[in-house]
């Protein structure tokens, strides 16, 4: 399963990278965020596989998609596709490997064999991974979400602002 | 090679960072915005699967709400990207990045 869809995400990544009309880009990042819900799902995160699908395979898909209809068709066929700096891509490319290889390559992680009961249970009752999620969001973090909710305020009216005909 | 068929923390960090990698050279190397912005998003989601692996590592589940957090923060960038990117083509009738040179003196 993490093969297949690890795969999956990956070869969509790159199309979105590579492929000419926006529209089909549109379409492979559909194809990864969907794989990475499934990522989700293996790694015991229920309520997040399903946010995930909400807001970037629902919410942000649709906001691409009006964007790229609104958006003449004619205007958006490209003489070239990469820019002039696309050598700095591959040099920033190959920098991070290289400071990923040096910071990981001997590394050892913790692989618990079963889901965390953390993830599940709360106060050892077994109510399901969104109940967890809202325990500790509602009690450890509620100012954090406070703030997002105001955030979010914020950039609707900065979307709004910035799409209004002047 | 059944050592490396069963899945890991490390089998998430390195798809990860793979897709972080694609992401960023997404950002750099295009011209359309709107191809930049879905790079973004690439580069935002490899973030949140390595916060997930983490949450599964140590069994907590900070990781999964701070993954949340992320995720908003995502929807937010995205609404006012895409205003930014309408509002551009109003003024200059392209998406193309290298043809907004108003600073450039």
């Amino acid at each position: 399963m993490f093969f297949v869809f690890g795969a999956l995400a990956l070869a969509a990544a790159v199309g979105v990278v590579t492929l000419r009309n926006p529209m089909y880009c549109a379409v492979a990042l559909l194809v990864s965020f969907l794989s990475i819900a499934v990522l989700f799902l293996l790694r015991g995160a229920e309520f997040l596989a399903v946010v995930q699908v909400f807001v970037y395979g629902g919410g942000i898909m649709v906001l691409f998609l009006f964007v790229i209809m609104l958006i003449n068709q004619h205007q958006l066929r490209e003489t070239r596709k990469y820019g002039p700096h696309w050598w700095l891509g591959l040099v920033a490319a190959l920098v991070l490997g290289l400071v990923f290889v040096r910071a990981f390559y001997p590394a050892v992680f913790s692989d618990p064999a079963s889901s965390p009961p953390a993830f599940t249970h709360v106060e050892g009752l077994a109510l399901g991974n969104s109940q967890a999620v809202a325990w500790v969001l509602y009690r450890q973090y509620l100012l954090p979400f406070e703030i997002v909710s105001v955030f979010l305020l914020v950039a609707m009216v900065g979307a709004v602002l910035l799409g209004r005909r002047q | 090679m059944g050592a490396i068929l069963e899945v890991g923390t490390l089998h998430y960090v390195v798809l990860s960072f793979l897709l972080f990698l694609v992401g960023v050279v997404g950002i750099i190397v295009r011209r359309n915005m709107i191809v930049v912005l879905m790079s973004l998003e690439l580069v935002l989601n490899s973030v949140n699967l390595n916060l997930v692996a983490f949450s599964y590592a140590n069994g907590d589940l900070t990781g999964q709400v701070f993954a949340v957090f992320s995720i908003a923060v995502a929807a937010g960038e995205a609404a006012v990207g895409l205003g930014i990117l309408v509002a551009l083509f109003r003024l200059r009738q392209t998406t193309e990045l290298d043809k907004a040179t108003e600073l450039s003196g």
